[in-house]
């Protein structure tokens, strides 16, 4: 697909289902023509990890994922050498009367080398994979100050091959939940974009397009709910992926039209935290539910 | 301020005295000496002398003279300190003789030999050994406590309150709290470093020293868990009941934020403001001057549940990661909601390892937490310590270098009104 203006980007996730802002299109844009990781920050299920995917299927490529987590080093990030297959390898050798140099050569060969996400990343032949660093607001500050490297220069050196540059730079895509800060010199390097929760209008547009079956008038009433419910006070407010997951819900129960009973007996697909729950089922329930009635599709947008 | 005036009187004397040896003094000179003590350790006689060194000595030639005059003004550790006894004596001496005489001396006070000095010494030793004696004991100890060049930090420092400080002794506590080695628990983190024992083979390790065995693996490589610093959130208070404590408590802050590499730090009154960066890589002068201007509540009145909220909302999530300790500073008086402070402390201990509360007023020995604010978040406090003096200072650097593995005891009672008492550390 042609990606060279904003429009049609925007356009090519619409066709994937992802509704998006025009920012983050714009942002989507421009990392793929300097090109430039894109690094997106936001609260947890507004669809982060969703863009790499998206985006993936939209240019016909793979899409490399790499989950992460504290600790995370270069042997589950980049590179392990398959240790049981080189030590049996030397046991074959030692009837073969190798020397030394040639061993060594063989057993530090492609053949033992596991490739680990960011290698794979690198080595990848044809298109310009997608490569996602997921929630790197979990690793650790050394492994982020190792990605500094990796992300100026894609390029990976392992010491018995060798450096291995990339052919074509991967499509870096970064997400954060900010749990912490990230470190400045890695920001530097990226783009940035901050994914919000989307209004009424774009939610309920997420709503159709993902969830089928769903009546308009339905999918309209859980998107003004959970519009009016993050206006609310609480611990955590739910994300997209939480208010697919509630129609989903309430479509699996056969609900046509959202009543009280209904929202309290599945409040916990959209409130995780006790306290939040408590707030709701005792104090707003019945007020968000009538707000929620009496939005029609002319006053969608509040 | 670090200048007191009976430091400013014996700078002068002592840019007098080196006047007399030779040493071509001016008066600006004595301030640039004043100033500069400042900034340095005074604690250190060899940097106290090198200071001095470079704000009285201008050619090569009058550094013998300095450092003689230097030994013989300053004398021994507790002498050049803030000895009552030689000082009084020094200072009588150009008086008593008359400063008219040393006026009119001041010509050939120039070429003056070291054994006039000498001789001129002796008699004012002897002066001063009988002024001393009028004068008594009482002075001795107000010296001691007021004098900022008290280079030993005494006990009755270390015991004072907070809030009693004259600035001399603010001063003195300052340096003290950036001398203390602050050190938090470690972690374990899921980080693996190689070390010589360790849980876990390093297979990479090992394996590249097999080749040199023709592939056995004959030493086998470890590693083990590395250990991080834990996170530290410091929460204090600046409201008007603080009013006395929060100055100084805010030095507190910053010291330990210097002092320690994962440090977090907010203020209070009735909005919680986040003040981290605004002490970072900053003198402390300009640190405090930032903090005045961004912080618009200072000494109003105190919403602690309702800036907790805030904090639990905003800022929880991003700063209290893999187990950070809590520091609350306050004295627990809040004029919101006890009911709203006691949900949010409750949420707050939950997402943190260990919830330390410093309360000032508890180092008095009549204190007893019984106001509301205090009371709904005591069942939700792991360690309620006072902070009101040195030695609690101390006590806490102690107690935070000792945070283990272990976590506190703690029984999750929401609505439960018989909570368990907390430990007094």
């Amino acid at each position: 697909m042609d990606l060279n203006t904003v429009e049609s980007v925007q356009d090519a996730l619409q066709s994937e289902r992802y509704v998006s802002e025009r920012s983050l299109a714009t942002a989507i844009y421009l990392s793929l023509k300097l090109p430039k990781p894109l690094l997106l920050e936001g609260e947890a299920g507004v669809g982060k990890t969703e863009v790499a995917k998206t985006l993936a299927t939209i240019m016909d490529t793979d899409l490399i994922r790499l989950q992460c987590y504290e600790g995370l080093d270069v042997s589950h990030a980049v590179y392990e050498w398959n240790y049981p297959r080189q030590m049996l390898a030397i046991r074959v050798m030692e009837d073969r009367d190798l020397s030394d140099r040639q061993a060594m050569e063989q057993i530090f060969s492609s053949d033992y080398l596991i490739e680990r996400p960011l290698l794979q990343a690198v080595r990848a032949k044809g298109k310009p994979p997608v490569l996602l660093i997921d929630e790197i607001d979990r690793a650790d500050e050394e492994f982020e100050a190792f990605l500094l490297e990796l992300l100026s220069d894609f390029q990976v050196t392992i010491p018995e091959l060798g450096t291995i540059k990339a052919e074509y730079p991967p499509i870096v895509i970064i997400t954060s939940n900010r749990t912490r800060e990230l470190h400045d010199a890695l920001k530097r390097r990226c783009l940035y974009h901050w994914i919000d929760y989307p209004d009424v209008q774009k939610e309920l547009d997420i709503i159709t397009q993902k969830i089928e079956g769903i009546s308009e008038r339905l999918a309209l009433q859980v998107a003004t709910f959970i519009h009016e419910l993050r206006r609310e006070d609480l611990y955590k407010l739910p994300g997209v992926a939480e208010t697919l997951d509630w129609a989903s819900a309430l479509l699996a129960l056969n609900t046509t039209e959202l009543n009280e009973e209904m929202a309290e007996a599945t409040l916990g697909a959209i409130l995780k935290h006790q306290e939040d729950v408590h707030e709701v089922r005792t104090k707003k329930l019945g007020e968000l539910v009538s707000t929620a009635s009496a939005s029609s599709p002319g006053t969608s947008d509040n | 301020m670090a200048r007191t005036e009976q430091f400013v009187n014996r700078a002068v004397r002592f840019g007098r005295r080196l006047r007399r040896a030779g040493v071509n003094v001016t008066s600006g000179q004595v301030m640039d000496f004043v100033q500069s003590v400042e900034h340095i350790d005074i604690g250190n006689r060899d940097i106290f002398r090198e200071a001095g060194r470079a704000c009285f000595v201008t050619t090569k030639e009058e550094v013998p003279v300095f450092d003689r005059v230097f030994e013989s003004f300053w004398r021994g550790k507790a002498e050049y300190a803030d000895d009552p006894m030689a000082d009084p004596g020094d200072d009588t001496q150009p008086g008593m003789d008359g400063d008219s005489e040393l006026d009119a001396d001041g010509g050939e006070e120039g070429d003056e030999s070291s054994d006039e000095s000498g001789t001129q010494k002796t008699k004012s030793r002897t002066e001063m050994i009988e002024s001393q004696e009028v004068d008594g004991d009482g002075e001795e100890e107000e010296g001691d406590a007021d004098d900022v060049l008290s280079f030993s930090s005494s006990e009755v420092l270390r015991e004072k309150d907070f809030a009693d400080l004259t600035d001399s002794e603010m001063e003195q506590t300052r340096r003290f709290m950036e001398q203390l080695e602050w050190s938090i628990g470690k972690r374990r983190s899921r980080r693996k470093v190689s070390a010589r024992k360790g849980r876990f083979w390093d297979a990479r390790k090992t394996m590249r020293k097999s080749l040199q065995t023709g592939g056995v693996p004959i030493n086998i490589s470890r590693r083990k868990l590395k250990d991080k610093p834990r996170q530290l959130v410091v929460i204090c208070d600046v409201s008007g009941s603080m009013d006395r404590y929060s100055r100084i408590l805010l030095q507190f802050v910053y010291a330990i934020e210097k002092g320690m590499a994962n440090v977090e730090s907010f203020v209070f009154g009735t909005r919680l403001t986040r003040i981290t960066r605004l002490l970072r890589n900053r003198s402390i002068d300009s640190a405090m001057e930032r903090v005045a201007e961004q912080v618009h509540d200072w000494s109003g009145g105190t919403r602690i549940g309702q800036s907790l909220q805030v904090f639990n909302t905003n800022w929880a999530r991003r700063v209290l990661r893999n187990g950070a300790v809590v520091l609350v500073i306050s004295d627990g008086w809040d004029r919101g909601d006890p009911d709203l402070l006691g949900q949010e402390m409750a949420r707050l201990q939950r997402s943190s390892y260990r919830m330390i509360w410093l309360n000032p007023l508890l180092g008095s020995p009549r204190y007893e937490p019984l106001t509301r604010g205090m009371q709904a978040a005591i069942p939700f406090i792991d360690d309620f310590m006072p902070v009101h003096n040195l030695a609690s200072l101390e006590a806490l650097a102690e107690h935070l270098g000792n945070i283990d593995e272990y976590r506190p005891v703690r029984r999750q009672n929401p609505l439960d009104l018989s909570p368990p008492k907390p430990r007094v550390a």
